[in-house]
């Protein structure tokens, strides 16, 4: 049914109709602003849903395949040995596909930019300025889950970074810039990383020869596919040791390989964040506005776990191997360290911050564990990590509005007078300490069970984490929702229909996908079978 | 070599675009004479724009010929190389008189007529160096646009500045050109000709005599030219005659005068020195490392020193000096040798239409806040978005591109750059050249920072002038629309350019 569409791409640019409708909308009309962004958020949501049903759960492949050529550059061909092909060029391609891994993060994103669109009826000013760059912003998000080129995906990965330097900026707390260059600065460098190694790439296991009607051609294409088949074939010019091919310039050594996927590891690490690359992450939190935390957090760490299995371990599987205890290593830090300086933490929204750290901890033993239990935990975590950071700082953003602070020697008893909010607050909790019946408890549980088969030590140490997260999570929700109250709150209203509506939303998700994990599990399942069965054959080493 | 071929009068039709231009300059200086005091001298404004027009459809008309014209015994040379940049010259010198138009007085400018008809010889001048064919017309057009520029720069009379950073330029401009010739003599010594193209089949039979000095012509010669593009530590005059000069004229030395010092550079470095060298005598390694050091260095020392400053004229001269480096590296790179990677020209010429467009656009959208508020300060620029919304858009964009943020031609320029980098396996200058950009981050989004996040309760709407706007947004469109669609324009400069036809003149 949806063969003929182009749903991805649909998906993808609707947000943009929505700025473009957003201008139109003179600026004083916040309602009809509000009213129209919202709008905009649910067309690509709708679209999504129908994805989502629609998507094939029997096989591995790439879905919804769309191609076409974008950039075409020809380069000079009057080297001597260049001469003799019809042509040599580089071409990037315009080339969108879901596979089912990044199925549900395209959902994901649908649900938690419009949940985000949602509670940004707190901000106070320049709301047509918001609402257009929180959709511009939409639409990178899909873009780096369904881009098929590495050209692609860099580019809407970038142009996530300047509407979110934006949204952190302008419309965060106090020290709302330092965040923002703060920001800028971390992932610009992640960034550049990132687009090093993929040149790299591109310019050595990119280069094929192609017939086309009797005469040759050589080109660099930036197509996932193209470099995959490269990389994997023994007898590609990536894999030709200079020594048997006069000169090869194409020829990957190992330790290149190995540098590759160090470099991958590095740029998206600063994404996820890794231990000693965070503290940007942590002024994000705490200074931009709950809204665009909850996309931050919801989504953009995910980008650096994505990016990290769809370029990291599908790319290099046996790289990943040697890496893989270094992974587990790192996974173990980012958890204890999150946990225990959750725990120390006197502000809820650096609570929460830490907390995410912990819990991105979790995705990388998934990862590192390179079974498919432990993917299929890491894709789990990421998914409801999502769901749960979204649903804890759409909480963070109500309860500051009506309070004016998030630290948390000074909440306390809100039990009493916003009973709602504070039910919502504890299922949040409980899901993040990874309560049985909710998402958390689920993904974690996949994530260690694969760890556990390979580096069983390195899991139990991990799996402490979960008792440090059931003390900092309760912790903080107690001290907001019990104890004595100040007086002057007693008049407080609980929750309005508009910021309910999300929070509801976002429980009934984290709900389902605790008790019913097959609505995630069965696009992911051949998924990952496939993708094992290739790299076991290729890690063989 | 026999005799001196003459100038014949057919060959004054090669030199059309020339011409054109003198003729312009000739007419504008000769009616600014003329006419009353108190006419208006816009209009003068729009017929040297004309001139610049017309002489630009006869460089595009000489594109892609069969071959190479050449004109007195190979001194002056009209190929595509040449041709390509001079429609880069004319485009820049076209945009900067657009700009000019009715905006002068504010800038301190009181013969505005004057300023206008001056940028004309100085085109003329980078255009004969773009042509060049030989050390004697290389050093005329390059006096030409040298001895006009320092006049230009001293342009706002009452200003103390304007005179200060005339005065340096000048001295400076004579010291480095002392340098140059100093070079060309010893290259002429040990050739005996001064003819570029015949120069290195007399080093190469040479190279042992000559061994030094082969190496002292080309650090001489290196560093002349440095100089001209304003790369460090060649740099320090640029930002202070850049305060000094009005707006027009400051965007004149980044682009058009920059453009034709790299005219010179790439034509002469390579028809001269490259393929000359054997084992003994690595030439060849030594110019790639002198190079690319000398890239590494502008790119470093500029984005560091752009850093510190709150003048946004001192910033876009820091950020030029960078840009110098990042257009150095493919230049340096064809020293390496990679059997595959021959693409150089594309992208050098690529990412300086794409610098052109830039940072016109910069200077531009400086003019539009200078009007408002009298000033060059960074601070200038706070609450622009709320005064005028659609500039501040713009330079959003412009900003963007030169920070190399996609979907904008400065970040296609820098990744076809950085990607024949790293074909050539030139590692440790991509990783500089990646870095530094990151870096440049900071302070190209301060720019940002104060438009968008900073008020100025003082400040009403802005008005701009409409060919002011009009360059505005020709440049922030033409940086757009090379961001999505690069193609276009490597896919002509492939197809009509060739690397020994066009660029190297060897005999």
């Amino acid at each position: 049914m949806l063969a003929n569409l182009p749903i991805l791409s649909l998906i993808a640019f609707s947000p943009l109709l929505g700025v473009i409708l957003l201008l139109f909308i003179p600026k004083d009309q916040g309602r009809w602003i509000k009213a129209a962004a919202i709008a905009a958020t649910l067309v690509p949501l709708l679209l999504s849903v129908w994805l989502y049903t629609d998507f094939n759960n029997r096989t591995g492949d790439m879905q919804y395949v769309e191609q076409m050529p974008w950039i075409h550059i020809p380069l000079n061909q009057e080297a001597e040995g260049l001469r003799q092909f019809e042509s040599f060029f580089f071409q990037f391609n315009y080339s969108m596909a879901v596979d089912g891994i990044s199925l549900p993060l395209v959902f994901l994103t649908a649900l938690i930019t419009t949940m985000a669109a949602l509670a940004a009826v707190h901000v106070k000013k320049r709301w047509k300025t918001f609402y257009m760059l929180l959709l511009l912003l939409e639409t990178g998000m899909f873009g780096v889950f369904m881009a098929q080129d590495l050209f692609l995906f860099f580019v809407f990965f970038e142009i996530t970074l300047v509407p979110m330097f934006f949204l952190i900026g302008i419309w965060g707390y106090l020290d709302k810039e330092k965040a923002a260059n703060k920001f800028l600065i971390y992932n610009g460098l992640g960034s550049a990383v990132m687009l090093i190694a993929f040149l790299i790439l591109v310019s050595t296991a990119g280069f094929s020869t192609a017939q086309s009607g009797g005469q040759a051609s050589l080109f660099y294409s930036g197509d996932i596919k193209v470099i995959a088949h490269n990389l994997f074939s023994p007898d590609s010019y990536t894999n030709t040791k200079p020594s048997e091919f006069v000169q090869n310039p194409f020829y990957l050594s190992p330790g290149m390989k190995w540098a590759l996927f160090a470099m991958l590891l590095v740029a998206f690490g600063v994404k996820l964040p890794i231990f000693p690359f965070h503290t940007w992450m942590l002024k994000v939190h705490t200074e931009a506005h709950p809204s665009v935390v909850m996309i931050h957090s919801g989504i953009l760490l995910k980008m650096g776990a994505y990016g990290l299995i769809r370029f990291g371990v599908l790319l290099f599987p046996a790289e990943a191997k040697q890496w893989a205890f270094p992974l587990a290593v790192l996974g173990v830090v980012n958890i204890l360290y999150g946990a225990l300086l959750a725990f120390r933490q006197t502000e809820f929204k650096l609570v929460l911050a830490y907390s995410s750290i912990s819990h991105m901890g979790i995705v990388l033993l998934g990862i590192a564990a390179l079974n498919e239990a432990g993917m299929t935990g890491a894709v789990f975590q990421m998914v409801s990590h999502g769901l749960i950071s979204a649903l804890l700082f759409l909480l963070v953003g109500s309860l500051y509005e009506r309070t004016q602070t998030t630290m948390l020697d000074r909440l306390g008893g809100l039990a009493k007078t916003v009973p709602f909010m504070c039910g919502i607050l504890l299922v949040a909790g409980m899901a993040s300490l990874g309560l049985p019946g909710l998402s958390g408890f689920i993904s974690e549980f996949l994530a260690f069970a694969g760890l556990f088969g390979v580096m069983p030590a390195a899991a139990a140490v991990g799996a402490l984490g979960i008792i440090f997260a059931a003390v900092y999570v309760l912790r903080a929700v107690m001290k907001i929702s019990y104890g004595p109250m100040p007086e002057h709150w007693s008049g407080m209203r609980d929750a309005r229909f508009v910021e309910a509506a999300p929070m509801i939303t976002l429980v009934a998700f984290i709900l389902l996908l605790g008790v019913y994990p097959s609505v995630l599990g069965q696009p992911l399942q051949q998924t990952i079978d496939v993708l094992f069965q290739n790299i076991t054959t290729k890690m063989g080493g | 070599m026999d005799q001196l071929q003459r100038l014949q009068a057919g060959d004054l039709a090669h030199l059309a675009p020339e011409l054109t231009l003198v003729i312009s300059a000739i007419v504008l200086t000769i009616l600014d004479l003329v006419l009353p005091k108190r006419t208006d001298r816009n209009a003068l404004g729009w017929l040297s724009l004309a001139g610049i027009v017309i002489s630009a459809a006869f460089v595009a008309a000489q594109l892609n010929s069969d071959k190479p014209v050449q004109l007195l015994n190979q001194s002056y040379r009209i190929d595509d190389y040449a041709s390509l940049l001079k429609l880069v010259f004319l485009t820049g010198t076209g945009l900067i008189t657009l700009m000019s138009i009715g905006t002068l007085e504010k800038e301190g400018v009181r013969h505005g007529g004057e300023l206008i008809y001056l940028l004309l010889p100085a085109t003329l001048g980078a255009m004969m160096m773009a042509s060049s064919g030989d050390l004697i017309t290389l050093f005329v057009g390059l006096e030409l646009l040298s001895i006009t520029s320092y006049v230009m720069v001293g342009m706002r009379k009452s200003s103390v500045r304007s005179g200060e950073g005339a005065f340096k330029y000048a001295v400076l401009g004579g010291v480095s050109s002392a340098i140059l010739l100093y070079g060309m003599s010893f290259l002429y010594g040990m050739t005996g000709t001064t003819n570029i193209g015949q120069m290195s089949v007399v080093l190469m039979q040479n190279l042992e005599t000559y061994h030094a000095l082969i190496y002292v012509s080309f650090f001489l010669l290196f560093a002349g030219f440095a100089f001209k593009i304003a790369a460090a530590p060649f740099h320090t005059w640029a930002p202070d005659a850049y305060q000094g000069a009005p707006t027009p004229i400051a965007a004149f030395l980044a682009v058009v005068s920059k453009a034709a010092g790299f005219a010179i550079l790439f034509r002469v470095i390579y028809s001269v020195f490259f393929g000359v060298g054997d084992a003994r005598m690595p030439l060849h390694t030594d110019a790639f490392a002198a190079i690319a050091v000398l890239a590494a260095a502008a790119m470093i020392a500029g984005n560091a020193m752009a850093l510190r400053q709150k003048n946004m004229k001192r910033l876009l001269a820091y950020s030029g000096v960078a840009n110098a480096g990042y257009l150095l590296v493919p230049i340096a790179n064809q020293f390496m040798t990679s059997p595959v990677h021959f693409s150089i020209f594309s992208e050098f010429i690529f990412y300086l239409i794409a610098y052109l467009f830039m940072n016109i656009g910069a200077f531009a959208v400086l003019m539009i806040v200078n009007r408002a508020s009298g000033h060059d300060e960074l601070s200038g620029y706070a609450g622009l978005y709320y005064r005028a919304p659609w500039t501040a858009v713009a330079m959003s964009v412009i900003v963007l591109s030169l920070a190399g943020l996609p979907v904008t031609g400065g970040f296609f320029g820098k990744l076809f750059i950085l990607f024949g980098t790293l074909q050539a396996q030139t590692y440790w200058l991509a990783a500089i050249m990646i870095v530094t950009s990151v870096i440049s981050y900071y302070y190209y989004f301060a720019v940002i920072r104060q438009m968008f996040m900073r008020t100025n309760f003082e400040g009403s709407e802005i008005k701009t002038p409409v060919p002011l706007g009009v360059a505005v947004w020709i440049c922030t469109a033409a940086t757009v629309l090379l961001g999505l669609f690069p193609n276009a324009v490597v896919a002509y400069i492939n197809s009509i350019f060739s690397l020994a036809a066009d660029f190297m003149i060897r005999q």
